[in-house]
């Protein structure tokens, strides 16, 4: 075996804005193994949220995630809304949709600058940002807050979008549109792009469906998974859209699938924004007394993939265990097989490319006696003990 | 000997470039931010950035490297920065002829500056400077030989001559070489080095911030910081004020002639700024092919045209 160097990404790194540690094992510049590190951000939040009563883990969970903030509060809804079998109003449905689109596209701009930038590419950067910043002064004017907006209850949203708000929605969404135009003609047509992104970092089918991606990432590579269209919530049954897809999987795919999508979320806004005119104005929720025993799962397709919440009540004011499960815990894994082989250029943009984000993604298991308190697993006996709870539980699918 | 040291020292060496260099910097940085919707440093912003490095900033050297030569490694980019600046302005300017042959030692002296930031970055011991380092060496490799076909071209369109005075005069007395269309080929060429000489994106991967933090300066810190910065400004001078003595026409400081000097320096600056906003970076692979073919044929095709008189 040749001498390898350990290329250190992180735990602080100009590439990722979060704290973690990936370990490039380098044999000159081309990456032969990596190993990730997290659990510098781990806040807990599983368990915090067993303390607090329904309507406060709404705004415990926007913070999973500072730029999917709605998608988290989005899947809780949907998973306590199961438990209680609660019908929301058109309208509810209409605003959640429409604040769950705005977000896929404020993120995606987002990524789209930072892989540029990540490219040494700053001028889109610059220029994503920008125009990313009238849909974060859209979420103000709807919500009062640029980012982590508060708007989901159990049974609707918090507050309504007015009717007389709907013409200044509409012409921000003209102006990203001709913009993502802009973008997309930057991204899609300059040869230098192509050159760092095709073929880099390259996902299979048989990889996604190994690693059991979701998302941008899972449809880059042709595997045609979309929780909106396949477990239909809010008013993504209600409007017309298609699933964007693209076949290449490498980093160029996942830019595609990305700048697409906007199109799409685009047109689901403004067709919900139709809904939204024929429904009466405050007619935004319904009254929900009690949550009954019994357990709820809930998913959205958040801008980087499927969250998965999944919540149990015994009938009390809050939830006895409250799961997360965040898209890049699964997309996260796909390092593996897309960084490996490749050189330290090619690597760093792999591992950009999923949108990985790792705050939702920290996880911490402690295996307690419940009586003396003592730790009686390690790490280990902890990912034997549940792979043997998964297989019984297949056993009975 | 009092001439040549306020030669190298003031007028026109360390100083002069220096300081004009520092402004070609704002320059930069200005356009850039114009180009990205930002508003952009002041103009004095080069050199507060410096004297922040020299006077404020301390200095941690790395505790496992070579520290005598990560220390000595500015000094040389310095120093080779000068040397060099020294040679092409004394023409340039007007001041002296200076001698038969410059043109090779200038050749020589412009290397000076990045063989030393490798020498530093292999000295600091940390592996992601290795990384920059092992590729900015790849990348002198990849552009030294291209940048000699355009020297190559510009004296066989000079008449056989290897002396900087005598190719400006050349130029003056007739067309500059940039009106023929190997000329065009040659400044094109020369503008693809200069990119690569001056570490800029497309072909700033040996720093390249998001792969590799900094890559080969990355354990540098405080006065050897400000060395590097200082080199970094000289070299964003004297090289396109290179390519303006070369290819177009060098300076007339008399008059109205002087505006055009100022203008010609600032347009190859501003063309340099908008190949660096308008370009991912590539990887140094793709770099190596892009002058080992293209840009090497693009030259050889220049030196044919310019032997048949084109």
């Amino acid at each position: 075996m040749s001498k390898q160097t350990l290329i250190p990404i992180g735990p602080y790194h100009p590439l990722q804005e979060e704290p973690e540690l990936f370990k490039l094992y380098c044999d000159g510049e081309i990456v032969k193994d990596v190993k990730w590190e997290t659990g510098y951000n781990h806040r807990g939040i599983e368990k915090l949220s067993e303390k607090k009563s329904y309507d406060e883990v709404f705004f415990l969970v926007e913070r999973v995630c500072g730029i999917c903030s709605t998608s988290h509060p989005f899947a809780f809804a949907n998973s306590v809304e199961e438990i209680g079998n609660v019908e929301i109003t058109n309208r509810a449905k209409y605003i959640r949709s429409i604040i769950g689109e705005l977000e896929r596209i404020h993120s995606h701009l987002l990524w789209v600058g930072l892989a540029g930038h990540f490219l040494g590419y700053n001028t889109v950067f610059m220029w994503a940002w920008k125009y990313r910043e009238p849909v974060l002064d859209l979420f103000e004017m709807i919500s009062g807050n640029r980012n982590s907006y508060a708007m989901f209850k159990i049974g609707g949203v918090r507050r309504d979008i007015e009717n007389n708000k709907i013409p200044a929605i509409e012409e921000v969404l003209s102006l990203v549109k001709k913009k993502t135009d802009l973008l997309v003609g930057a991204v899609m047509d300059d040869p230098v792009i192509h050159a760092r992104t095709k073929g880099v970092g390259v996902l299979t089918k048989e990889d996604i469906l190994h690693f059991a991606a979701v998302g941008p990432t899972a449809r880059a590579s042709g595997v045609d998974v979309d929780v909106r269209r396949d477990d239909p919530y809010a008013a993504y049954p209600m409007v017309n859209w298609k699933v964007i897809t693209a076949q290449a999987g490498d980093v160029f795919a996942k830019a595609e699938v990305r700048l697409l999508e906007m199109y799409e979320s685009i047109s689901i806004i403004e067709q919900c924004l139709d809904g939204l005119k024929k429904e009466k104005e405050g007619d935004i929720d319904v009254k929900v007394k009690h949550i009954p025993e019994g357990y709820g799962l809930g998913r959205a397709e958040a801008p980087r993939g499927e969250v998965f919440h999944f919540v149990v009540s015994d009938g009390s004011n809050s939830p006895v265990r409250h799961k997360i499960r965040a898209p890049s815990y699964t997309n996260i894994s796909t390092f593996k097989k897309s960084c490996v082989g490749q050189s330290i250029s090619d690597a760093t943009i792999s591992l950009a490319a999923v949108d990985p984000c790792y705050c939702c993604t920290e996880r911490l298991a402690v295996a307690l006696d419940r009586n003396s308190g003592k730790r009686i697993m390690n790490a280990k006996e902890i990912i034997e003990h549940s792979t043997q709870i998964t297989n019984r539980l297949l056993k009975n699918v | 000997m009092g001439t040549y040291l306020f030669y190298f020292l003031i007028y026109p060496g360390f100083l002069f470039a220096a300081v004009i260099g520092a402004f070609l910097s704002w320059f930069d940085r200005k356009i850039t931010a114009g180009v990205q919707f930002r508003k952009g440093p002041p103009l004095l912003q080069p050199f507060y950035d410096f004297f922040k490095l020299l006077l404020v900033k301390e200095t941690i050297l790395p505790a496992r490297g070579a520290k005598g030569l990560f220390l000595a490694a500015p000094i040389f980019a310095v120093f080779g920065a000068t040397m060099a600046g020294v040679f092409i302005l004394l023409p340039l300017m007007n001041i002296t002829t200076g001698f038969q042959g410059d043109l090779i030692v200038i050749f020589y002296l412009l290397t000076i500056p990045s063989l030393s930031y490798v020498m530093g970055a292999l000295a600091s011991g940390n592996p992601l400077a290795a990384v920059g380092g092992s590729r900015e060496m790849k990348l002198i490799m990849s552009y030294e030989l291209t940048f000699l076909l355009v020297m190559a071209g510009v004296i066989i369109k000079s008449g056989q001559s290897i002396n900087l005075y005598q190719i400006i005069q050349v130029q003056q007395a007739g067309t500059p070489f940039i009106g023929s269309l190997s000329g065009v080929l040659l400044f094109i060429v020369a503008i693809f080095c200069l990119q690569a000489k001056l570490a800029m994106v497309p072909f700033d991967m040996p720093e390249a911030e998001t792969e590799i933090c900094g890559g080969i300066f990355i354990e540098y810190s405080g006065t050897p910081y400000a060395m590097i910065k200082l080199s970094k400004y000289m070299s964003l001078f004297i090289l396109p004020a290179f390519i303006v003595a070369i290819l177009m026409k060098g300076f007339t400081l008399e008059g109205i002639n002087i505006l055009w000097a100022v203008l010609k320096l600032v347009a190859v600056v501003l063309l340099l700024t908008l190949i660096r906003n308008t370009n991912p970076r590539v990887k140094i692979k793709q770099a190596i092919r892009f002058f080992f073919i293209w840009m090497n044929l693009l030259a050889v095709i220049a030196i044919v045209l310019a032997i048949f008189g084109l």
